[in-house]
């Protein structure tokens, strides 16, 4: 993996979020640059999932500033002062930044090559036969050019993980957000997504991962992330960290996962 | 123990079954009731058959049916319309539109049906002059009430309104069943709200919308018999009633009627199957997918076996 620049893609700042009194993320603040990997582990509740749906806004941002590309997220700044975007402004700011979710949430309704279609033909306005030529370019890439006529009920769950990845980057995301991608399988399907997602940290794509898997961690991060109770407890390198943990909590934590 | 004979087919157990005697009685009394019934059909001279097959083509008759099939689709095309923004207003953000749409599915499944088409009947009573201006200031243009509102158009406004209440509540129900996730997965994707709805949304929401819209069509089948409130005076059941008081025979004529009632109705079903079917795509009507890879690589590779067996022996087959 060749980075040339140390370019921040994506900047965290002082990021807050409260479910009514409940203060679920304490200030954290994070940097990843363009084409890095970031991962993010951290025990069930320590607020790592709910960070990351902040970075494409599926939630809203309490206090503190998201940035991707140097685009400010979910608000506009003038002259000091925050104003909410419109819902096609922040539709557009989404467009940029792929999500692979925990459940997959393939559109059950549509085969694997239409899902992969969807939002380049009608968000971005691709004609079908382009859109289709590239689709299968991408489930061919994920491993699945043979699968393409399969609703998403005749997949396996790592089958429908990996048309998940494949429906994303059809978007040509900036930036790709995977919320627990393998924790919902059974651990034999588990590899074949992770391989997908190797390759993809390879082909150059700036990824955040919020995962369990502290192998992926130590052999495609570039940056892992600590968290614990709503805050950064420790973030460096991965292989450095999973040795040799400075703080009392990372140990425990993984003392318990590995 | 050892198996020398792996190979041979296992011998199927031979179980004496549990005996239903219940069963052989319901039945036989239930056979007997049908046959009651049925001899009645036959043998009472009072269900008047021949009366039956007379009236059933009869003109009015068959024009009866036809205005019953137009309220019908018709009301429930204006009622479904209306279900479809009543049921997404509910969801909007905007609050005096989850209002409104409360405000109507209140007025108008809270008042009987037949009240409503009353009502619409005297329309132009209440207002004679249907005019477009501003309010207080001049006026843009006025018409007749009557010549727009005439007896079908107020059979259909009086049936699709009310119909429109009952839709929007199962309209909402089926939009409430898809998953939270394809509604994020889908603003993932930078989808526009409106896209979303059409989309994603609503095409799964159909699965649970479809069945109890095809009981409403069939409840509206029957419910258009009541637009002799307004009154609309040429649907099925007024055509049949006005033969039965000519003629002084009520029973075979509301035989007439029940008849193509069922065939309308056995017709609507087998529509509703497909639209079913339609929706179902990718969910209903598939075959569960293999979980485990290796177990369906076992199993593909025993089919493998089968098949190689059978051309390893090909005068097994052949005798």
């Amino acid at each position: 993996m060749t980075i040339t620049a140390e370019k921040p893609l994506v900047k965290i700042e002082g990021l807050h979020k409260y479910y009514g009194h409940h203060h679920v993320l304490r200030g954290i603040d994070m940097t990843v640059n363009q084409g890095e990997v970031s991962v993010v582990i951290g025990p069930s509740g320590s607020g790592k999932s709910t960070m990351l749906r902040c970075v494409n806004l599926l939630e809203s941002i309490s206090a503190g500033r998201i940035s991707v590309g140097g685009q400010l997220i979910g608000y506009r700044e003038v002259n000091g002062r925050l104003h909410d975007l419109k819902t096609k402004e922040i539709a557009a700011q989404r467009r940029e930044i792929g999500m692979v979710f925990q459940r997959f949430n393939l559109f059950p309704h549509k085969t694997a090559l239409q899902n992969v279609m969807e939002a380049p033909v009608h968000v971005k306005g691709q004609s079908k036969a382009e859109a289709q030529k590239r689709a299968l370019e991408l489930l061919d890439r994920v491993g699945l050019g043979d699968r393409a006529g399969h609703y998403p009920s005749q997949l396996s769950g790592g089958q429908q993980q990996r048309v998940a990845i494949a429906r994303a980057l059809a978007m040509e995301p900036e930036l790709m957000l995977f919320d627990e991608p393998t924790s919902a399988l059974d651990p034999e399907l588990v590899g074949d997504v992770l391989n997908v997602m190797k390759d993809l940290a390879k082909s150059g794509m700036t990824m955040i991962v919020v995962t369990h898997e502290i192998g992926f961690a130590r052999e495609v991060g570039d940056t892992l992330t600590f968290m614990d109770g709503g805050v950064v407890v420790e973030s460096g390198d991965p292989r450095e960290i999973i040795a040799n943990p400075q703080h009392a909590r990372t140990k425990e934590f993984l003392g318990r996962v590995l | 123990m050892e198996h020398p004979h792996r190979a041979e087919a296992p011998v199927l157990n031979k179980s004496v079954p549990v005996r239903h005697p219940g069963r052989w009685i319901s039945a036989v009394i239930i056979l007997a009731l049908v046959a009651v019934f049925l001899q009645s059909l036959f043998t009472n001279p009072n269900f008047r058959w021949d009366i039956v097959g007379t009236y059933i083509l009869d003109v009015k008759v068959v024009q009866g049916v036809g205005w019953t099939l137009l309220l019908t689709v018709t009301s429930m095309a204006l009622a479904i319309v209306l279900a479809i923004l009543l049921a997404f207003m509910r969801q909007s953000d905007n609050p005096v539109f989850r209002w409104s749409s409360w405000v109507w599915v209140w007025f108008f499944r809270g008042t009987p049906v037949y009240t409503q088409l009353v009502f619409w009947g005297l329309i132009a009573v209440l207002y004679p002059k249907i005019s477009a201006g501003v309010p207080f200031g001049p006026e843009l243009f006025s018409l007749d009430t009557a010549s727009i509102v005439n007896a079908t158009v107020a059979a259909i406004l009086g049936l699709g309104l009310n119909e429109s209440a009952y839709l929007a509540e199962i309209f909402r129900a089926g939009l409430k069943s898809v998953d939270k996730g394809q509604m994020e997965a889908a603003e993932a994707l930078g989808m526009a709200k409106g896209k979303i709805m059409w989309r994603i949304i609503l095409p799964q929401a159909m699965r649970v919308i479809v069945p109890p819209t095809g009981n409403e069509t069939i409840g509206m089948l029957k419910t258009t018999s009541l637009v002799l409130a307004v009154p609309f005076t040429l649907d099925l059941t007024f055509a049949t009633n006005a033969l039965a008081n000519r003629t002084y025979l009520p029973v075979p004529l509301l035989i007439v009627a029940a008849i193509w009632y069922l065939v309308i109705t056995s017709i609507l079903m087998v529509g509703q199957h497909f639209i079913e079917a339609y929706y179902g795509k990718g969910v209903d009507n598939l075959a569960p997918a293999a979980v485990n890879p290796a177990a369906a690589k076992a199993a593909g590779a025993g089919a493998d076996v089968k098949h190689s067996m059978k051309t390893d022996f090909p005068e097994e087959s052949a005798r």
